[in-house]
């Protein structure tokens, strides 16, 4: 690695990281495995991707700014209510659904990262879980506007260009899914590892401190919780966009929890850990409530345990571990 | 004849008690010893299970049950504590997290396998589900109870905790394992114990509970979010805390949903995120 | 990488499995329920009415044989169950999706089923709506204002006179609260307060005493099955309020048989508006109680008879379509059809491939020592009222 002169200068350091290493090159060359080898599961790899990307944006503001967060399915949901809105009342146009929803979740988010970066530890965790379970109580009394309990209905997303259908094998959404997250993956690549990344993860090491260095914490919170925001909404239009459907478990505490389940369990802080982490349970779900549709949750469990209990940190985390153990060894 | 607001100021604090045993055990191991254990509300089934069994298939009377919930889930707990919980002590929150929920999924399927999906209700004696009239307000005996069970609860921890020896050894077990263990204090033991206190506490809350909120295999995932909100507005560190949260909580929903039904729903949410912002941690929290 | 590669690998195991067999003499049915998770028990409840129906007829329905897949959503998740549905119809070729204990669900799955052609069995979900989503499908359940229309203009002629009604502040409580309204008023009778309540509410005392303050003459109650009726119950003892003084009356859910037990005695005098209760009496039910309690040592509920009933429809569409297995032949074979269930006489109605059924008030009394739901009145041939509205 090209620590020691990164050390010496920071810009050398950044730039070192912004290199494309060829394991990253080839994940993503192996995410288009989908299309040659498992064309029957372009579903299911279209919303993997979706979880990915909603992930990704939770990784930004856990991983990367310590801000531990059981409502962060509020945003995914503001974006798939906006797209499915949007559709609804005549554009269904994807793209600029997307763009719309996340500006609508970004402002939501902006609004809020007011109160957000006033608060650290227990009781950030409880305000994000408590403005989640409001804006779920929300949505259900505003039956008017959302449907309810049943849903929004009467969503229907056009052609993507106006040219390729969503299809029910799911080709063109997970194409589309997958561009989607390709895209805001470089984004926050390219965010991480600039200064602004470099501050964030310092706020995350020391809250107090940072300020006196010249990195306002409070201000750098508020950013890359609005950004946060915005890429969750853009998940949750993709999801809203490619299957049709919103409903109040978009925007619901299990998704919150299990956004930051699957993010632990691949690593946080790490950008391809929420990647990895989504992949891993989502097949694992899908196979094993193939199998076993009452007590699937019992292998899902153990799986965790065993990752906690063998690979601390994630599977990302451990398998980093393990490496450079084997590496001095 | 006393005005409809001392009914519901009853009922309030009868629900807030409902909470406070629901969310003692958390607020010894969250509070007392800083680890996150999302399984908190499966030792609160394995102890409502305990009961119902003991129960409807060999005929217990319920207070004969109670410490049966208590010893069962202390005494799992000791399992998973000593298998799995005690090398995560000094791990982030994180795995904290991931291995609780783990054990949380386990411990639903295993339930929905050995029990059935199917609502596992309690038959309570017709005394207990009555209620005396006083001053033309009624108060139900079980809630009478409950209230009475909290208090002693509360009193037993504080008073537990705070002054004796065993208090202290937890504290600065907590505070500082290495000088603890310099001091010759057993840790592990301790920490054991005390895990043990707090899941037993889940277990007892949970038979405790059931009678209310009903038992089946999705409780231990339903109610956490109730368990969180106690401990978080009441403090960590500290049962009295816990213990005026329920309170503050209790009556506010019950009052709100009985004055302005409107807002029933969010009303629990509302008080947390006010009483959170204004005070973030917690009413009596020491950390 | 290496990890994506394997998790591939494991995801393509199963298929190959599933492309074995599917030769013209099976019939696939792609079965969607809530399998784990909060509603878990409705769907063990549905699935083994399915399981019984088949053990029954030699593991055949139309003369072919079965292959069932079953999928779980984990509880209310439209994005799942569609996703569901188009991997079964796309991946494993089902020729019929079934099951459907939620509405929301049902909703999704209702797409594919229009899109891909496909014949629909709702076996539960119970919003009037769900039929118009996709031309294939049936329901066998029941509809939300089926039976609390029909309970609310019952208990007008039968001298109610001034209701209150409390309702979940969801979709089916608010569906139901207009329904029983529309049934009692129309037959002339007064809503003197009505009252939505928060989903999430394990403690009913509080809404108990606000309607205990107006003295109704009548409470109408709509909430979840589950946990809540129990609750409920005891709210209404612990506040005065005696069911048999004031008439408490609702949808089965307030009093099935979980929730009786958890009463205990001050259920008496509840009266439910049900499509099937297991004390019904015939001799048919009496069978399937038996059968049922023998395989699954329990009492079957209305979430098994939907089960059961939808495998029933699927037997008898193959049966008239002559072996076709498309959604076009299946469901015109279904339009029309009628046939005598646990629950009494139903058929399919061929407008609205709708059930059209019996609808039974019941009372809850001590039989034997028992708490049971004891039927008081039958209305006949009951279609669902608010589709039969929106033509008009």
């Amino acid at each position: 690695m090209a620590l020691t002169e990164g050390t010496a200068n920071p810009r050398l350091y950044l730039q070192a990281q912004t290199r494309w290493r060829p394991i990253e090159i080839a994940f993503w060359l192996a995410t288009l495995l989908p299309y040659a080898l498992f064309p029957d599961y372009l579903s299911l790899a279209s919303q993997i991707a979706i979880a990915g990307l909603f992930a990704l944006s939770l990784d930004l503001i856990l991983g990367y700014a310590g801000i531990v967060s059981l409502g962060h399915a509020a945003f995914f949901g503001i974006g798939a209510y906006t797209a499915g809105l949007v559709s609804k009342y005549g554009w269904g146009e994807p793209l600029t659904g997307l763009a719309i929803a996340a500006v609508a979740a970004g402002l939501i988010g902006y609004a809020t990262s007011f109160v957000i970066c006033r608060f650290r530890h227990l009781a950030l965790i409880m305000l994000t879980l408590g403005f989640g379970l409001l804006l779920e109580e929300l949505a259900n009394s505003a039956g008017w506007l959302t449907g309810g309990v049943d849903g929004l209905q009467g969503i229907h997303t056009w052609k993507l260009f106006g040219y390729l259908p969503f299809d029910l094998y799911g080709r063109t959404a997970y194409a589309y899914a997958l561009a989607v997250l390709f895209v805001l993956f470089v984004f926050a690549r390219r965010l991480i590892h600039s200064p602004f990344g470099l501050s964030l993860r310092g706020i995350r090491e020391n809250f107090v401190r940072m300020p006196a260095i010249g990195a306002p914490s409070r201000a750098h919170i508020r950013t890359i919780y609005t950004i946060a925001a915005a890429m969750a909404g853009i998940a949750g239009a993709l999801l809203a966009q490619t299957t049709e459907t919103v409903s109040l478990e978009s925007l619901g505490f299990e998704r919150s929890a299990e956004v930051v389940v699957m993010l632990v369990l691949g690593g946080a802080g790490r950008l391809y850990g929420g990647l990895v982490g989504v992949i891993v349970y989502m097949v694992a779900r899908d196979q094993f409530s193939g199998i076993e549709p009452q007590y699937w949750y019992f292998w899902i469990g153990v799986l965790l345990v065993g990752v906690v209990t063998f690979l601390p940190n994630g599977i990302l985390g451990g398998a980093a571990k393990l490496m450079s153990r084997r590496s001095r060894s | 004849m006393l005005p409809p607001v001392f009914g519901v100021l009853f009922d309030g604090l009868a629900y807030g008690m409902l909470l406070f045993l629901l969310s003692v055990g958390q607020s010894v191991t969250l509070g007392m010893m800083n680890f996150i254990n999302l399984a908190h509300c499966s030792f609160a089934m394995l102890g409502g299970y305990v009961t119902v069994v003991l129960m409807s298939s060999y005929g217990w009377p319920f207070f004969a049950t109670l410490p049966c919930a208590f010893i069962a889930a202390a005494l799992v707990s000791v399992g998973f504590e000593r298998a799995f919980f005690r090398r995560l002590y000094r791990a982030s929150d994180l795995d904290q997290v991931l291995l609780t929920i783990g054990i949380v999924f386990i411990s639903v399927a295993v339930a929905a396998y050995i029990f059935g999906t199917e609502q596992r209700p309690l038959q309570l004696p017709a005394y207990l589900r009555s209620s005396l009239t006083f001053m033309g307000v009624r108060f139900a005996v079980y809630r009478l109870i409950l209230i009475g069970l909290a208090l002693l609860i509360t009193l037993a921890l504080v008073l537990g905790l705070d002054y004796t020896r065993f208090g202290a050894r937890v504290r600065a077990a907590v505070d500082n394992e290495r000088m603890a263990r310099g001091l010759g204090i057993d840790v592990d033991r301790t920490f054991a114990i005390t895990f043990a206190l707090g899941s037993g506490l889940a277990g007892l809350g949970g038979a405790l509970a059931i009678e209310i909120i009903g038992l089946d295999p999705s409780f231990a995932l339903t109610y956490l979010v109730y368990v969180l909100i106690v401990v978080s507005v009441g403090g960590l560190g500290s049962i009295s805390g816990s213990f005026a949260a329920a309170i503050v909580l209790g009556i506010s929903d019950v009052a709100g949903k009985y004055y302005i039904p409107q807002l029933g729903a969010f009303l629990i949410y509302l008080v947390m995120i006010g009483l959170l912002m204004w005070r973030p941690l917690g009413l009596i929290g020491r950390r | 990488m290496k990890r994506l590669l394997l998790a591939g690998v494991l995801a393509f195991v199963p298929s190959l499995f599933a492309a074995a067999g599917g030769a013209e003499d099976t019939v696939k049915i792609g079965v969607i329920l809530p399998y784990s998770g909060q509603f878990a028990d409705t769907a063990t409840q549905m699935d083994d009415g399915i399981k019984l129906y088949l053990k029954q007829h030699g593991d055949k329905l139309g003369g072919k044989n079965v292959e069932l897949i079953r999928k779980d959503t984990g509880g209310i998740a439209p994005p799942v169950a569609k996703r569901l549905a188009q991997e079964l119809v796309t991946r494993d070729n089902v020729d019929i999706l079934a099951g459907f204990a939620l509405t929301p669900n049902a909703l999704a799955a209702a797409d594919v089923s229009a899109e891909a052609k496909k014949f629909m069995v709702d076996m539960n979900a119970a919003t009037a709506i769900v039929t118009t989503k996709s031309p294939y499908m049936v329901r066998v359940s029941f509809t939300v204002p089926q039976l609390n229309q029909t309970l609310g203009t019952w208990a007008e002629k039968h001298g109610l006179k001034k209701a209150y009604t409390m309702v979940t502040d969801y979709g089916p409580g608010i569906d139901a609260e207009a329904a029983f309204q529309k049934g009692f008023k129309e037959a002339g009778g007064d809503i003197v307060g009505s009252l939505r309540m928060a989903v999430q509410n394990p403690d009913f005392t509080a809404y108990v005493q606000r309607a205990k303050d107006l003295n109704p003459q009548g409470i109408f109650v709509m909430i979840p099955g589950g946990a809540q009726p129990g609750a409920f119950g005891k709210a209404l003892a612990e506040r005065g309020i005696d069911p048999r003084t004031i008439e408490v009356m609702g949808q089965m859910e307030i009093a099935d048989e979980h929730a009786l037990a958890s009463m205990g005695d001050i259920a008496l005098g509840i009266i439910t508006a049900g499509h099937y209760d297991y004390n019904h009496h015939s001799k048919l039910n009496e069978e399937f109680v038996k059968a049922y309690n023998e395989d699954f040592k329990r009492n079957p509920d209305f979430f098994s008879v939907g089960g059961y009933d939808g495998m029933h429809l699927i037997d008898a569409a193959l049966q008239k379509s002559g072996g076709k297995k498309d959604g076009e032949s299946l469901v015109d074979a279904a339009k029309g059809l009628s046939w005598e269930s646990p629950r009494g006489q139903i058929s399919i109605d061929p407008q609205t491939r709708d059930v059209v059924q019996t609808v039974y008030i019941r009372k809850v009394e001590k039989v034997g020592g028992h708490l049971v739901n004891v039927e008081i009145a039958a209305v006949a041939d009951v279609k669902d009222p608010y589709k039969a509205a929106m033509k008009q």
